[in-house]
C-alpha cells in the first residue's frame, strides 16, 4: 500500500497530523466494504475523497461522523481515539447529501440547534448564528421556513448549521451533487475561499473527479474499499500511481509494453524507461502526443519518442481537436492536439518519454 | 447508530405487552381446546382431542362451517364485482374528481358498523322499508318475509360493508400501474380491452389479492350480521362460538373452532402472502 | 398523453361506477331519513317530518351513560395503543432482535383477525387470572387490538422520515433522548395525531372485542346492539344519524392531515391504506 499515509506535501511546511485513520476495516452483511484503510489528514487541509459509487467513500466518512461502527483499526483525533466516542459527543460535523435540515425549525432554529444541544451560553447563541449565516450568504432568510428555500439556499444553510459549531474537521458528503452545473461551480470556488477563510479541515467525498481536482489540497482515491492513491491533484493527474488512476482521473492511453535493456516497445513505439525489465503498462494523457516533424524511423533519442500511423477519426473540439490514430496491430491512441487542420492518412506523432508514466496494473493494492 | 439503551427501551415494553395480551390469551386458547367440560359446568384439565372429534362426529359443526365458507365466498367475490370496477373507473376515468370520489369510498368504510348493519335491517324487515315500497307500488300486497333473516340478507349486508375494504387495495394497485406501460400498450397496437387484460389485470393482482383476503376473512369471523339478519338460517360459524361461550357454556369446544378458524386465517393469510410476492414486479 | 387517456369515454363503466355508489349510500340516506320519520321505522314513503326522536334521544339518560363509558374507553384505548405503538413502530424500523418476525406479525395480526378471536382469547386471559369483567377489561382489549392500527400508522410515518435528519442532529452534539424529542416526535406528529383520530373512532365503533369483555357498564354499540335484539325504534335511527356525523367529520380530518403528509407523486389511497387495512376490529 504505497498509497496510504503517504506524506503531506513539503511546502506546507510543518504539519500537524489532525486525523489519523488506521488500518479500518469494515463489512456490511459480510460483505466488505473498507479494507485496511490508513490515512492521515492534516491540519487545515482540504481533503477529497474520490470514488465510484460504492467504492465506501461514504461509508468512510460515517465512520468519522460516528453513525457507522468500525470492524477492526482505529481512528484518532489529535492522538485521542475518536471511534470509541459517540457521534453527538465528536468535534466533527457533517454536511449531509440530502442536507438533512429539520424542515418543522426554522433557518435561525437550524443553525442554533447545535449550539443548544451543547448547551452553550444563551446570549452567545443569536451573534454566533447570524455570524454564521453571514458567512454563507443567508442572513436575510433568518426567520424563513426550510420549505421555502431552494436547493441551493438549503446547501447554505446546512453548510453554516455544520460551522457555527466550529468543528474541527467538517465532513462533507457530496454536497454539490444535487446542484445544477451552473450553481455548482460557483459553490465550488466558494466552499474553497470558505475553507481557506475558517481554517477548518475539510473532507468532502465525492464521484467527480474535476470537483475532486478543483477543491482540494489533496485526494484520496476510493476504488471497492481500498486507496488507490493518496496525492495532490496535480501529482495523481501527471503520475497516477496504476492504470485505474489514470483512467478514472482525466482521459488516458495504456500502453501495454515490453521493457528491455532501459527500453519500453509497445508496437510501433519505443522510448527510454528507467524501470525494471519485463511487462509493464504505461499512461499516455492524450495531450501528451504532439504531430511530429522529426524524420520517420527516428529511434529513442533525447527522451523523445516518435511514431506513424493512419488517423482514423477527428472530431473537432475548439481548441484541441480530438484524433484516434491507429498504430496498425490494433493499437489506437487518442491524442488531443491544438488545432491542427483535417488530417488525414499516415500522420508522424511524438511524445517525451517521460509523459508516458509507469502505473501498476488490477487491483488496489 | 441507535444505542443498545435505546433499543431496549423501544423494544421491551411492547415486547412484554404484546406477550401478555396476545401470545399468552393464545397460548390459552390453545389448551382449553384440549380440554373438556365436565357436569356442573367444571373445566376438566385432562388432555384429549375429544373436541376435535366432536367437530368432524357432530354434522352440524360442518355444515356450518361449509355455509360460512360459502357466504365468506360470495361476500368476497361480490365485493370484488363491486369494488374493481369502481377501482378501476377512479383510477382512469375520473380525472380531476377523482379525489372526491375516493373520499366518497371512505366515508362508508367508517360509517359505523353497527349503523350500516341495522340500516340494512330497516330495509329488508317486514314492517321496512322495501316491503312498504313494493306494497306502495302494488308488487305485493303482503309483506315479503324472506328479506330479512335468510342468507342471503346476511350476504348482502356483508357485501356492502366489505366492499369499500376490497376496493381500497385494488385502487391502490391500479394507481401503481405506471401509466407510460398503459400507453406502450396501446402504442403496439392493443385494444384497450386487450390493454385491459395483459397489462392492468395482472399488475393490479396484488390489490385484488389483499382485497379478496380482507373480505374473506372478515366475513367468515362475522357474528353480528348474522345476528342482525340473518336468523336461524343465516348462522355462521362465529355463532356458534358465541353461543358455546354463552349460553351453551363450553368453552373447550368454543376454543378449538377457534382455533381452528384461526389456522384457516394465518394460513390464508401466508398463502396470499406468498401469493402477492410472486405477483409484485 | 394520460390527460387524453382519462378523458376517453366510457359510459358503462360511468354508470356501473355510479350504482356502486347508490348501493354504498343507500342505507345511509335511509337510516338517516328514516330518523326523522314521524311514522316510526319503515314504511313508505317516509311520512311526517319530526324532531321527536332525537328529542327522545336527549332524555334518555343511559344512552349518554353508554356514550361517556365510550368516550372514556376510547380516549384510555388510545393512550395505550399509542403508548405502546410508538415503541413497536420504532422497535420494527430500527431495532434488531431475535423473534423480531414473530413480533411484526403477533402485533399486526388483531388487524385482520376476527375481532371474536381477538375478543376470546383476552376473554380467557381475563377470568384465568380471576379479573372481574368491566370497562378496564374492555379498554385493555381495546388497547391490545388498536396498536396494530398505531404501530403501522407510526411505522409509515418513520418510513417517510429522512433518517439522515436523526444523524444531523446526533451529529450537531444531541443525545439520543434530545433528537427524539427535538427531532423524531416532532416529525412524527401529524402522523401520531392521525393515529389516535383513527384509533378514537374504531374504539367507539367497537363490538366483537367488547361483546366479550363487557361488565355491567355498556359501551355505547352495545348499548345500541342490546336494544336492537329488543326491537327497532327510529330512536336508534337518531343515534345512528349522530354517531354518523361524528365518524364522518373524524375521518375528513384524518384523511386531511394523511394527504398533507404525504409525499408527492404518492396516490392518496397509498396514504390511507394502512389503516384502511386495520379495519378488522369491526367485525
Amino acid at each position: 500500500m504505497n498509497a496510504s499515509g503517504s506524506p503531506v506535501p513539503v511546502e506546507r511546511g510543518p504539519v500537524e497530523v489532525l486525523l489519523s485513520i488506521q488500518k479500518v476495516e469494515k463489512q456490511f452483511a459480510g460483505r466488505p466494504v473498507l479494507c485496511g484503510i490508513s490515512l492521515d489528514v492534516a491540519s487545515g487541509e482540504f481533503l477529497t475523497i474520490l470514488g465510484e459509487s460504492g467504492s465506501g467513500k461514504t461509508t468512510l466518512l460515517r465512520l468519522i461522523a460516528g453513525f457507522e461502527h468500525l470492524d477492526s483499526g482505529e481512528i484518532r483525533m489529535a492522538g485521542e481515539r475518536l471511534d470509541q466516542i459517540p457521534a453527538h459527543r465528536r468535534e466533527v460535523n457533517t454536511v449531509f447529501q440530502s442536507y438533512a435540515i429539520f424542515p418543522h425549525l426554522s433557518v435561525f432554529e437550524n443553525v442554533a440547534y447545535g449550539l443548544r444541544a451543547k448547551s452553550v451560553a444563551r446570549a452567545e447563541i443569536p451573534p454566533r448564528v447570524t455570524q454564521a449565516l453571514a458567512m454563507v450568504k443567508m442572513s436575510e432568510f433568518s426567520q424563513s421556513a426550510p420549505s421555502r428555500l431552494s436547493g441551493g439556499q438549503q446547501q447554505r444553510v446546512a453548510l453554516a448549521r455544520a460551522l457555527v459549531n466550529r468543528p474541527r474537521v467538517l465532513l462533507l458528503d457530496e454536497p454539490l451533487s444535487a446542484l445544477d452545473a451552473n450553481l455548482r461551480r460557483q459553490m465550488q470556488v466558494e466552499l474553497k475561499s470558505l475553507q481557506r477563510e475558517v481554517g477548518i479541515t475539510f473532507i468532502f467525498v465525492t464521484h467527480d473527479q474535476e470537483e475532486a481536482m478543483a477543491l482540494s489540497d489533496r485526494v484520496a482515491l476510493l476504488r471497492a474499499g481500498r486507496l488507490e492513491q493518496v496525492a495532490e491533484p496535480r501529482e495523481i493527474y501527471g503520475q497516477p500511481a496504476t492504470a485505474y488512476a489514470a483512467q478514472f482521473i482525466g482521459q488516458t492511453n495504456l500502453l501495454r509494453a515490453e521493457v528491455r535493456d532501459g527500453i519500453a516497445n509497445a508496437g510501433p513505439m519505443a522510448w527510454p524507461s528507467a524501470g525494471p525489465s519485463g511487462a509493464a503498462t504505461f499512461s499516455l494523457r492524450p495531450e501528451a502526443i504532439r504531430l511530429s516533424s522529426a524524420p520517420q524511423g527516428a529511434r529513442p533519442a533525447g527522451g523523445t519518442a516518435h511514431f506513424h500511423g493512419r488517423v482514423q477519426n477527428q472530431t473537432f473540439g475548439g481548441a484541441m481537436d480530438l484524433v484516434e490514430i491507429d498504430c496498425g496491430n490494433s493499437h489506437i491512441l487518442r491524442a488531443r492536439i491544438p488545432s491542427p487542420g483535417p488530417l488525414v492518412g499516415q500522420q508522424e506523432f511524438e511524445f517525451a518519454a517521460s509523459d508516458a508514466v509507469r502505473v501498476r496494473e488490477g487491483g488496489g493494492s | 447508530m441507535y444505542s443498545r439503551a435505546y433499543k431496549s427501551a423501544v423494544t421491551i415494553p411492547p415486547l412484554l405487552w404484546v406477550t401478555v395480551f396476545l401470545l399468552i390469551p393464545y397460548a390459552i386458547l390453545f389448551c382449553y381446546s384440549f380440554w373438556t367440560v365436565a357436569p356442573l359446568q367444571v373445566i376438566v384439565h385432562n388432555w384429549n382431542l375429544h373436541n376435535y372429534a366432536q367437530l368432524f362426529r357432530n354434522s352440524l359443526y360442518l355444515t356450518v362451517l361449509l355455509r360460512s365458507i360459502r357466504i365468506a365466498g360470495a361476500v368476497t367475490l361480490l365485493a370484488l364485482l363491486l369494488g374493481y370496477p369502481l377501482a378501476y373507473y377512479l383510477s382512469f376515468h375520473a380525472a380531476k374528481r377523482k379525489d372526491l370520489l375516493y373520499q366518497l369510498v371512505i366515508i362508508p368504510l367508517w360509517a359505523s358498523y353497527l349503523v350500516r348493519g341495522y340500516a340494512w335491517k330497516t330495509i329488508l324487515g317486514s314492517d321496512g322499508v322495501l316491503n312498504g315500497f313494493l306494497q306502495y307500488l302494488h308488487i305485493t300486497h303482503r309483506p315479503v318475509e324472506f328479506f330479512l333473516y335468510s342468507p342471503f340478507a346476511v350476504i348482502l349486508t356483508l357485501t356492502h360493508i366489505y366492499t369499500p375494504f376490497t376496493f381500497l387495495p385494488i385502487y391502490a394497485s391500479l394507481e401503481h400501474v405506471p401509466r407510460n406501460l398503459v400507453e406502450a400498450s396501446h402504442d403496439l397496437g392493443a385494444s384497450p380491452f386487450s390493454t385491459f387484460v395483459r397489462v392492468i389485470l395482472p399488475l393490479s393482482l396484488p390489490g385484488i389479492l389483499a382485497g379478496a383476503t380482507f373480505a374473506f376473512v372478515l366475513t367468515l369471523g362475522d357474528f353480528l350480521a348474522p345476528l342482525l339478519v340473518g336468523g336461524p338460517s343465516g348462522i355462521m360459524i362465529s355463532n356458534i362460538v358465541v353461543s358455546l361461550f354463552g349460553a351453551a357454556y363450553n368453552w373447550p369446544l368454543g376454543a378449538a373452532i377457534s382455533l381452528c378458524m384461526l389456522l384457516l386465517v394465518v394460513s390464508l393469510l401466508f398463502a396470499t402472502e406468498r401469493l402477492e410476492k410472486r405477483f409484485t414486479i | 398523453m394520460s390527460g387524453a387517456l382519462q378523458s376517453s369515454r366510457a359510459p358503462l363503466l360511468t354508470t356501473y361506477a355510479l350504482l356502486v355508489y347508490a348501493f354504498l349510500y343507500f342505507p345511509i340516506v335511509v337510516l338517516v331519513v328514516y330518523s326523522f320519520n314521524g311514522s316510526g321505522v319503515g314504511g313508505f314513503p317516509p311520512s311526517g317530518w319530526t324532531f321527536d326522536w332525537y328529542r327522545q334521544l336527549f332524555a334518555d339518560a343511559s344512552l349518554w351513560d353508554a356514550v361517556l363509558n365510550s368516550f372514556i374507553v376510547a380516549a384510555v384505548a388510545v393512550a395505550i395503543s399509542l403508548g405502546l405503538g410508538l415503541p413497536a413502530a420504532l422497535a420494527l424500523d430500527r431495532a434488531q432482535f431475535p423473534g423480531k418476525a414473530l413480533f411484526r406479525r403477533l402485533v399486526l395480526l388483531p388487524l385482520i383477525l376476527p375481532g371474536i378471536i381477538t375478543g376470546l382469547s383476552l376473554l380467557m386471559l381475563f377470568v384465568g387470572v380471576g379479573m372481574k369483567l368491566s370497562l378496564v377489561t374492555v379498554t385493555l382489549g381495546h388497547g391490545t387490538a388498536l396498536i396494530s392500527v398505531a404501530t403501522t400508522e407510526i411505522f409509515a410515518g418513520l418510513q417517510k422520515m429522512d433518517r439522515a435528519q436523526e444523524e444531523a442532529s446526533l451529529d450537531l452534539g444531541a443525545n439520543h433522548w434530545k433528537t427524539f424529542w427535538r427531532i423524531t416526535f416532532p416529525n412524527l406528529k401529524v402522523s401520531l395525531i392521525a393515529a389516535a383520530l383513527l384509533i378514537f373512532t374504531l374504539s367507539l365503533d367497537e363490538i366483537a372485542v367488547t361483546f366479550f369483555l363487557i361488565g355491567r357498564d355498556n359501551t355505547l354499540p352495545l348499548e345500541i346492539w342490546s336494544r336492537l335484539r329488543r326491537g327497532i325504534t327510529p330512536e336508534i335511527n337518531a343515534i345512528s344519524t349522530l354517531i354518523l356525523l361524528f365518524s364522518i367529520s373524524t375521518i375528513l380530518i384524518w384523511y386531511r392531515l394523511r394527504t398533507r403528509t404525504q409525499h408527492a407523486g404518492e396516490s392518496p389511497a397509498e396514504a390511507a391504506m394502512l389503516p384502511s387495512s386495520l379495519e378488522g376490529e369491526h367485525s
